[in-house]
């Protein structure tokens, strides 16, 4: 039997007339809903170009191998389109370098400065989508980014560097989910060996200093649960030049 | 007792000598604070120095980090090194004085023991130690407090820097005061002792600096077989345990457990040899000055 003759069976049959639309309209279905990546990054960005500046407050963990530090109550402030500043405004707080990355907007800022790729699906279902960066002589040599594609958010990123290492971020959403804006937030970092001579510090040795090799090439972690989020109502640039 | 220690304290307060140590640690205290008034930041970027590759340090950070506190643990760091010659001048000038000056003999002719004699003394130099260390804690710790503000304290070790919250850090300062004043009382006790051998007051003041200078040195070398086998027999290792008060411990998420100390046992461990030279040297002193016989 040719092609021909099995176009004429399949006509005159009557489920395979309904069966042949209903796969064409699944299949129209599916395509319609399928979003690129740079569609999905497209959506993202419009979200989150809602937010202009905010100012919010968070209680913040440092978890380094070689600092003891309490919890912190910081103020994290940005304003579009990639200022941002964590602040310790009355205590002592140790920054990361990097932690502007803790802002996913600045990702967002110049699209057209990364080749996207569409690297498929992680098996919790989040969307993974590289960023590759036209400029040979950028810092960032790729930006790996797992996308909730539902609620149009980054729940991950992992931000690979030439001078710094690689950075990780993962955010939960709960209260500002609406805003894209996360609640916590696990900035993950690489640190380089700490070491004094003694002669400076001129140390007690109580028998509780670790050994100096357990501490070394060690990554170190921040963690800000934000409390609230204040949008849009305008801050002054003099706040960032601290 | 209490007569004859009014008695000691009026001849050591009579002394110009005395207020030499209490001039030092002004002039030491004021000049440091002027520095770090005027380039605390160099300083504090040369600590930072070894971490800021992986911190970004605002200026509002190195304000906040120089605080009156940090000032004062930086004051302390140089100056309990300092400060054992400062009690040496005294303590052992307190029996070879006397000796020198044809005195002792006198004095012994009084109606009372040889004991009660030394221990008159020591209590003198002790009170005098504890004065001046109250001295240092005015001037390092609430002129830093006052010049400089408050807010949390950072202490660089070797290998980890300490962070405690400014509403957890003045009782160990306290407490460190207190180890301090023992861990003086040690070099006073031992002043005290050469003190006894000596006619002239010079001797026991050179030898105890020597001894405090050598044996420092030797607590801050990093040598195998000395750390095994000297360091924990020397009181200089156990001096500095007051830096004990400003190690603290922190939970599995590395936060700074408030009100804790790292390693408590350790500083008590480190006490109690202090105590138990402070002992065995003014036992010595008592032993042998009561069978010495008093020629001047």
């Amino acid at each position: 039997m040719n092609l021909i003759s099995m176009f004429i069976v399949f006509t005159k049959c009557r489920y395979c007339k309904f069966f042949f639309v209903t796969l064409s309209l699944l299949f129209y279905w599916a395509n319609a809903n399928a979003q690129t990546a740079e569609e999905i990054l497209k959506k993202i960005k419009t979200k989150l170009g809602k937010i202009k500046d905010y100012e919010a407050e968070g209680k913040m963990k440092t978890n380094v191998a070689f600092i003891k530090a309490p919890v912190a109550t910081v103020k994290v402030f940005y304003k579009e389109p990639d200022k941002i500043l964590i602040l310790n405004e009355t205590g002592i707080s140790f920054i990361p370098k990097g932690s502007v990355n803790i802002n996913i907007n600045n990702i967002f800022v110049n699209m057209q400065a990364f080749d996207i790729i569409d690297a498929g699906k992680d098996n919790t279902g989040l969307r993974i989508i590289k960023l590759l960066p036209k400029d040979d002589t950028a810092d960032i040599v790729l930006s790996t980014l797992y996308v909730d594609e539902k609620n149009l958010v980054v729940k991950k990123s992992k931000i690979t560097t030439k001078e710094n290492g690689t950075y990780e971020l993962e955010m939960n959403y709960s209260k500002f989910l609406e805003y894209g804006l996360p609640d916590k937030v696990i900035f993950s970092f690489n640190t380089k060996d700490y070491k004094l001579p003694k002669g400076i510090t001129l140390d007690y040795d109580d028998g509780s200093e670790k050994n100096p090799d357990k501490l070394k090439n060690k990554r170190g972690t921040v963690e800000i649960n934000y409390k609230n989020y204040i949008i849009n109502k305008g801050i002054d640039d003099k706040i960032f030049r601290r | 007792m209490w007569k004859l220690l009014k008695i000691e304290l009026f001849k050591i307060f009579k002394r110009p000598r005395t207020y030499i140590a209490f001039g030092a640690i002004a002039a030491i205290v004021f000049l440091f604070q002027i520095a770090l008034w005027f380039d605390g930041k160099t300083y504090i970027e040369l600590i930072l120095g070894n971490i800021d590759a992986s911190f970004d340090f605002s200026d509002q950070f190195k304000t906040h980090l120089l605080n009156g506190y940090f000032v004062c643990f930086a004051v302390l760091n140089i100056l309990l090194i300092q400060m054992p010659l400062l009690v040496a001048l005294i303590a052992g000038d307190v029996i070879a004085g006397e000796a020198n000056m044809g005195t002792l003999r006198l004095s012994l002719s009084k109606p009372v023991g040889r004991t009660q004699y030394l221990l008159g003394k020591f209590f003198a130099s002790t009170i005098y130690t504890v004065l001046l260390l109250l001295f240092l804690a005015i001037l390092a710790l609430f002129g830093s407090m006052l010049l400089f503000g408050i807010n949390d304290l950072v202490v660089f070790r070797s290998t980890s820097i300490h962070q405690m919250s400014q509403d957890d850090i003045f009782w160990r300062y306290l407490a460190a005061f207190g180890y301090a004043a023992v861990a003086l009382t040690t070099v006073a006790s031992l002043a005290f002792l050469l003190s006894v051998f000596a006619d002239n007051s010079i001797g026991p003041i050179i030898a105890t600096m020597s001894i405090v200078i050598v044996f420092t040195i030797l607590s801050e070398m990093n040598i195998p077989l000395y750390d095994r086998t000297i360091k924990p027999y020397l009181f200089t290792t156990h001096m500095v345990a007051w830096k004990g008060f400003f190690y603290v411990r922190s939970n599995e998420e590395g936060a700074t457990i408030k009100g804790s100390i790292e390693n408590l046992p350790a500083i008590l461990k480190s006490l109690s040899v202090l105590l138990i030279y402070i002992f065995l040297f003014v036992g010595s002193a008592i032993w042998i000055f009561r069978r010495k016989d008093i020629l001047s």
